[in-house]
């Protein structure tokens, strides 16, 4: 048994005696306006003064978090460094750069296209936030369902600010993605007929996430790997792409790459350079704690930017409303939305609901945090505050067994400290959890501004708006790491490299000098350092 | 103050707090991981890590973000294990029992010695999905196998030289593919896609103006 305080114990009881009644009174949705001001007034994302302009590059005069803003405008690594761009060590078609779902889908197409591919990553090949993904992935494939929902859903959820044309290739691609991982042989949860079971997820008009229980990434990851290892495409592990090499035409050429744990760095030519790097969690943003991987450091944003590519609502970050807030060894790991989607709701100290279980992430993020600072609702915790996620729900609504066959890792998560979220419920708080923005591309997966540039998956931006609905990250990373992956390899015969060159880091360094920014930070950051801290 | 314990890491003896993981723990000594570490949750097999407690004999495994340190505990990390891992084509292979004989024969040599099981880190019971395996059934194979986060610390207790981890990897594709019911809705749908029967649904909806596109968003229809 977990050694909960008094306080919460207390807490707990109330929460239990109010369970009965809730389960029959559904807490009901906020209003457009409603949303609005509980966005507007407890949202992360609208507290100015952890943002910052940008002094220099392609997204010069506009807004990003100091965190992000310090590695973006930060010192490069190979400015002091003595590289000979004429003997590349790798000579490539396509240079993925990043291990997880979204890299490893285009690597695959890539391939299918017949093209020389090679993956590097700075950690291994499925060391991802892919692989955490718990709740699912979106796909309109049921007879009550259409793409055109799930656009409006997604256009609707995102506030209306996707880009068109990336949120298009989203739906309509979606069941393709859905059938291609089937076929490589993906467990989706089915019924005993092949009909998918499908649930609801945040801002969902209909049910349509699809899941493997609630290991949905991590299964998906598993196979992909295990089809990149399959087909022999290379895979070069604990090594970092530390700057983008052009070519003297200003195309993508390339990457200078550095071994992790000799440093030696290494030059890879390439036709076609894929950034699939994944987020940003781990530079916790407004000293958040983050659901994220080991490795999500925005990278691929600095090397994109520096190369020139444009941001795209890289000020907006999701915070997932249910990050663990107890048991403090896993402070901040992620618990499911799909917790949310079997019934379990969430209530304050005072055994109360307070908000819609399934609204959006942001809305459901800001609800919980105007209960905890501004109503003073929540439960004190070991590293701060939270409130109830009622877990026992879900078994009364679904069935005994729901819980174990369903988010079989939830009960295992928690089990591992003694609490049996079957019985009891858990202390949730938001967490950092995905980076909205990212680079700007088109249709095609290649950058706005720099040709044969390419980026896929959550280095993205402009899929989903300013906002993201659950199970529209797995399915972004699979259809636009496809996407990506299919249009090198339309590409990769026609391109002649001419003389590779990093003169855009010099000017970069440059501009920044000019703008009287002396920049000592290294970026990109590539691992967060932990080293000698207890309290992350 | 908190409770302060000892730990050894790779023999070495450091103080740390009681609460936390080994691999925070690590890192407040003062490591800064490179191996070793992934997701942080549980989720990847980046942190194998064995440990035996001062004074007994029994050797456990564990992943290191996500046990908690104990005093006099001696820790080694398990940071890369070499998985024997077959190549296959996917879609030539099929979910025979020869299949499993021509990629991954050692697994008839199992003894029965149970040391995978009881060293798995997620608690699974490892011995009785290879069993599964060597018979063919490739179904409860991959159920029984289902939470496998692939950190090959069964493989590392194994005598017979058996990757566990791979064998239910290619039992999991095996059933996902071939032996799961088809899913019609699915096959349907991405047909209608191809032939275009959305596109002008969609390239309507995204002509409209916002204003209206956040009256049909609003007071849109939502599934029971």
């Amino acid at each position: 048994m977990y050694k909960y305080t008094q306080e919460q114990l207390d807490s707990m009881k109330k929460v239990e005696a109010t369970r009965q009644e809730r389960l029959n009174n559904l807490f009901a949705r906020m209003s457009a306006d409603e949303k609005q001001t509980v966005l507007k007034e407890n949202h992360p994302d609208y507290i100015e003064t952890a943002y910052e302009e940008l002094k220099v590059g392609p997204n010069k005069g506009g807004k990003v978090l100091h965190e992000l803003a310090d590695l973006l405008q930060g010192k490069s690594r190979v400015l002091d460094m003595d590289i000979d761009l004429s003997k590349p060590d790798y000579d490539v078609d396509v240079l993925v750069i990043g291990g997880g779902g979204a890299g490893s889908s285009a690597a695959i197409e890539a391939d299918n296209a017949g093209a020389k591919v090679m993956m590097v990553t700075k950690l291994r090949i499925g060391d991802a936030n892919t692989m955490m993904a718990e709740g699912g992935i979106q796909a309109a494939d049921k007879p009550n369902d259409s793409p055109a929902i799930h656009y409006l859903d997604a256009f609707g959820g995102g506030h209306f600010a996707a880009k068109h044309e990336l949120l298009y290739k989203l739906v309509n691609d979606a069941p393709d993605a859905i059938k291609w991982l089937n076929e490589l042989g993906v467990m989706f949860d089915k019924e005993a007929d092949g009909t998918m079971i499908t649930t609801h997820g945040g801002g969902t008009s209909r049910k349509r996430m699809h899941a493997c229980k609630d290991y949905s990434g991590a299964e998906i990851m598993r196979t992909l790997r295990d089809e990149v290892l399959n087909r022999g495409i290379p895979v070069v592990d604990f090594t970092a792409a530390i700057e983008i090499i052009k070519d003297v035409e200003g195309k993508a050429a390339g990457a200078v790459l550095m071994n992790m744990e000799t440093k030696d760095i290494y030059v890879a030519k390439a036709k076609t350079v894929i950034i699939a790097t994944g987020g940003a969690g781990r530079l916790h943003y407004q000293g958040f704690p983050t659901s994220n991987h080991y490795g999500a450091t925005a990278d691929g944003l600095v090397l994109g930017y520096r190369a020139g590519a444009k941001l795209l609502y890289a000020d907006t970050l999701q915070y997932h409303p249910t990050g663990v807030a107890e048991p403090t060894q896993i402070f901040g790991a992620l618990v499911t939305e799909k917790v949310r989607s079997l019934g379990a709701q969430l209530v304050n100290k005072d055994g109360q609901a307070f908000v819609y279980s399934l609204e959006t992430r942001d809305v459901t993020a800001s609800s919980i945090i105007r209960e905890c600072k501004k109503r003073d609702n929540g439960i004190k915790t070991t590293d701060g505050e939270g409130v109830w996620l009622d877990t026992p729900m879900i078994d009364m609504i679904g069935g005994e067994g729901t819980i174990e066959k369903r988010i079989p890792a939830m009960l295992r998560m928690f089990g591992k400290y003694g609490i049996d979220i079957r019985k009891d419920p858990i202390l949730v708080y938001p967490t950092l959890h995905y980076q909205n923005g990212g680079l700007d591309i088109s249709a095609d997966g290649m950058t706005t501004t720099v040709p044969n540039l390419f980026v896929a998956g959550e280095a993205v931006g402009g899929i989903h708006g300013r906002n993201r609905l659950m199970g529209n990250s797995l399915l972004d990373i699979i259809v636009f790491g496809r996407n990506a992956g299919k249009s090198v390899g339309k590409i990769y015969k026609d391109i002649e490299v001419k003389e590779l060159t990093l003169d855009h880091v010099k000017a970069f360094d440059k501009e920044l000098k000019d703008a009287g920014i002396n920049a000592t930070k290294l970026s990109p950051q590539l691992l967060p350092n932990y080293t000698k801290q207890k309290d992350i | 103050m908190e409770n302060l314990v000892n730990v050894y890491f790779f023999g070495k003896k450091y103080q740390v707090p009681e609460s936390l993981t080994i691999m925070k723990a690590m890192e407040y000594a003062g490591y800064q991981l490179v191996r070793g570490c992934g997701c942080r949750n549980g989720f990847c097999g980046a942190c194998s890590t064995i440990y035996r407690i001062k004074g007994q004999t029994e050797l456990h495994a564990c992943l290191a973000c996500q046990q908690k340190v104990e005093n006099d505990m001696y820790v080694a990390t398990l940071p890369f294990f070499p998985l024997v891992k077959q190549v296959y084509d996917i879609e030539k292979i099929k979910p025979t029992e020869q299949i499993m004989m021509q990629l991954y024969p050692e697994i008839y040599a199992c003894i029965g010695c149970n040391a995978c099981t009881k060293s798995c880190t997620q608690g699974l019971n490892v011995m009785q999905y290879i069993a599964y395996a060597q018979r063919g059934e490739y179904e409860k194979c991959a159920e029984e196998s289902f939470d496998c986060v692939m950190c090959g610390v069964c493989s590392s207790r194994c005598p017979a030289g058996i990757s566990h981890p791979q064998v239910a990897e290619l039992s999991r594709r095996l059933y996902g593919k071939y032996i799961a019911p088809e899913t019609q809705h699915l096959i349907d749908r991405v047909k209608e896609i191809e032939d275009g029967k959305y596109v002008e649904l969609i390239e309507t909806l995204m002509n409209k103006p916002i204003e209206e596109l956040k009256e049909l968003y609003n007071n849109r229809e939502i599934e029971k």
